[in-house]
């Protein structure tokens, strides 16, 4: 049995000015799960979360998060729900420590401060003023702010952005362990390891809408074209080797003796391949199929100039 | 840490509590404030002494301590409520500090009370040391403490939503540069130091209508003449007050 979604949104818009950041979003997100949003800068991430934690109202749609109106419901939700901002948020001339203890002491049943430093790494910082601190200390203190009063559901906006990777590894332990006690998490990232690592499942937002959706393993089999790699012989005759493979595939030689073949690689494609070698007399040595990341679908979904 | 550790089991912290951790933090953070200091404490205090010791400015017949006194409790009002509460509210807006206490259990409302009650606690030690540095220099106060209170409790909340207005619409450099100027000027024609019959007869009657005047010649009134409720100039600060925070109300911008 499937429970509610924690958070459910149909047909959301936003516009700023003349601007549609959020264009008739819809998107469930499950209970205890860690779910990612991704999207090039602008796609509305920021948008769509910003109007689930309440900061602001929608144009038009309707979001309930917890099964609540995110700004009707406020004083009902927020205690319930974590939030990590990507930047700020924090007393320039707070202590990590200080602060800590002083969002614990807004809730009824905090985690314990302690452990929670210790757990992230912030022991060293404990009497450092804020605007002192690296920036990864204080992302990891806004990530420590959002889960200390023990909340349902949280949002984790860019949680590693220019974190080390000691300190990135321990931010995604501490989304595993949360995950694993049963709070839902909702991240968006830049990074398409994190989501592969941490998401159970992914959105993949572009011009304000949900243009792909599924798990990280459903989103990089689904439609993606795969490389096979192999090295012989400088100068075969590539033109020959296409001949033999299906249409649509490209084969192509980018530097002296190594080969790419892009196309739906399966396994009779790599016997045609083997095939056509043996008739050729080549020996083709590391073959190698690759499989696309998350970052290749992303990529061939929401196109590879820049974004503005 | 253990498996477990993270099952959810939200809430709020009682809204007593909250309050009253919000109010320590905030006080916390302001007596840190070396900046803050300065204006809360430093400047008040020199002012009392110097003036009160050295003969530079006129301050009419009398003691000068009992001319000054009243005023420099006037300034002590207006560097907390004020300037002090200005500044740090505009950095608070900016650095998004006002952003994410809206995300976290503690009502708005609550935000509020607590940053008024960092506020009188911060004056009733601003008041406490200055008013043991003014008798020790000679200082007699006269009239009624209720009167007193009423127009430090006025002038608290023409002051307050003042600053909270300059914090929440504009951007936090501007708030600082204009608290600070305001402040200096205030200083100077708001009857702190120099008294307001100094100026020319079309000025004074025109700065008597600023918070800062009532305040130092209402609390002058009743400190140094014994004067009941001087209505004129708590009637000054009610109107204030009302504006203050009436358009603070209105126009505040939490981000």
């Amino acid at each position: 049995m499937r429970s509610e979604p924690v958070v459910r949104i149909r047909g959301l818009v936003k516009r700023y000015g003349s601007k549609t950041a959020v264009d008739g979003l819809d998107l469930d997100i499950a209970q205890g799960e860690v779910t990612a949003v991704l999207g090039p800068n602008g796609a509305g991430k920021t948008t769509t979360v910003e109007i689930c934690e309440g900061y602001r109202r929608a144009d038009a749609g309707t979001v309930r998060v917890l099964g609540l109106d995110p700004v009707a419901d406020a004083p009902r939700l927020r205690s319930r729900v974590g939030v990590m901002l990507q930047s700020g948020g924090v007393y320039s001339g707070a202590r990590a420590e200080e602060m800590l203890r002083h969002m614990a002491k807004l809730h009824a049943h905090p985690l314990d401060v302690d452990e929670l430093i210790e757990r992230l790494g912030l022991e060293s910082c404990g009497r450092t003023a804020y605007r002192r601190l690296s920036g990864g200390q204080q992302q990891r203190l806004a990530l420590a702010m959002a889960v200390v009063g023990r909340p349902e559901l949280v949002f984790l906006d860019e949680p590693t952005a220019g974190l080390d990777p000691q300190a990135r590894r321990a931010t995604w332990e501490l989304v595993r362990e949360l995950r694993a006690d049963g709070v839902s998490t909702i991240l968006t990232t830049h990074f398409m390891d994190e989501a592969e690592q941490l998401a159970d499942d992914v959105a993949i937002l572009d011009a304000g809408k949900v243009i792909a959706r599924g798990t990280p393993e459903e989103l990089c089999r689904g439609g993606a074209e795969n490389t096979l790699r192999f090295t012989g012989r400088p100068g075969l005759d590539v033109n020959s080797l296409l001949k033999a493979l299906p249409d649509g595939t490209e084969a192509a030689e980018p530097t002296p003796g190594t080969y790419r073949i892009a196309g739906r690689v399966d396994p009779l494609l790599l016997a045609t391949v083997t095939s056509w070698c043996a008739q050729h007399g080549v020996m083709p040595e590391g073959i190698s199929v690759e499989r696309h990341t998350l970052e290749d679908v992303f990529l061939e979904l929401t196109g590879k100039e820049l974004r503005r | 840490m253990s498996a477990g550790t993270y099952t959810p089991k939200p809430g709020a912290a009682p809204l007593g509590r909250m309050i009253a951790a919000q109010t320590a933090f905030e006080t916390r953070m302001l007596l840190r404030n070396g900046e803050q200091l300065l204006l809360t404490v430093v400047i008040p205090s020199l002012i009392l002494v110097l003036f009160s010791t050295v003969d530079i400015i006129d301050t009419g017949a009398g003691e000068p301590v009992d001319f000054l006194a009243p005023g420099v409790l006037a300034l002590a009002v207006m560097s907390t409520a004020f300037t002090g509460q200005a500044i740090a509210t505009g950095f608070e807006r900016r650095y998004g500090v006002l952003k994410r206490l809206g995300a976290s259990p503690l009502p708005r409302w609550a935000l509020m009370s607590a940053k008024t009650l960092s506020v009188l606690v911060t004056e009733l030690i601003q008041i406490a040391l200055l008013t043991a540095i003014a008798l020790s220099l000679g200082w007699s106060p006269k009239g009624d403490p209720f009167s007193v209170l009423l127009l430090l409790a006025l002038g608290t909340a023409a002051f307050s939503g003042l600053g909270l207005l300059m914090a929440g619409t504009l951007r936090a450099e501007a708030t600082l540069a204009a608290a600070n100027l305001v402040f200096l000027l205030l200083l100077v024609g708001g009857g702190v130091m120099v008294p307001l019959e100094k100026f020319p007869d079309g000025v004074e009657s025109a700065l008597a209508l600023l918070p800062i005047s009532a305040l130092s010649e209402g609390l002058r009134e009743v400190l140094s003449e014994g004067a009941a409720l001087p209505w004129r100039e708590l009637g000054i600060l009610a109107v204030w007050a009302v504006l203050g925070l009436g358009a603070a109300g209105r126009f505040f911008r939490w981000e």
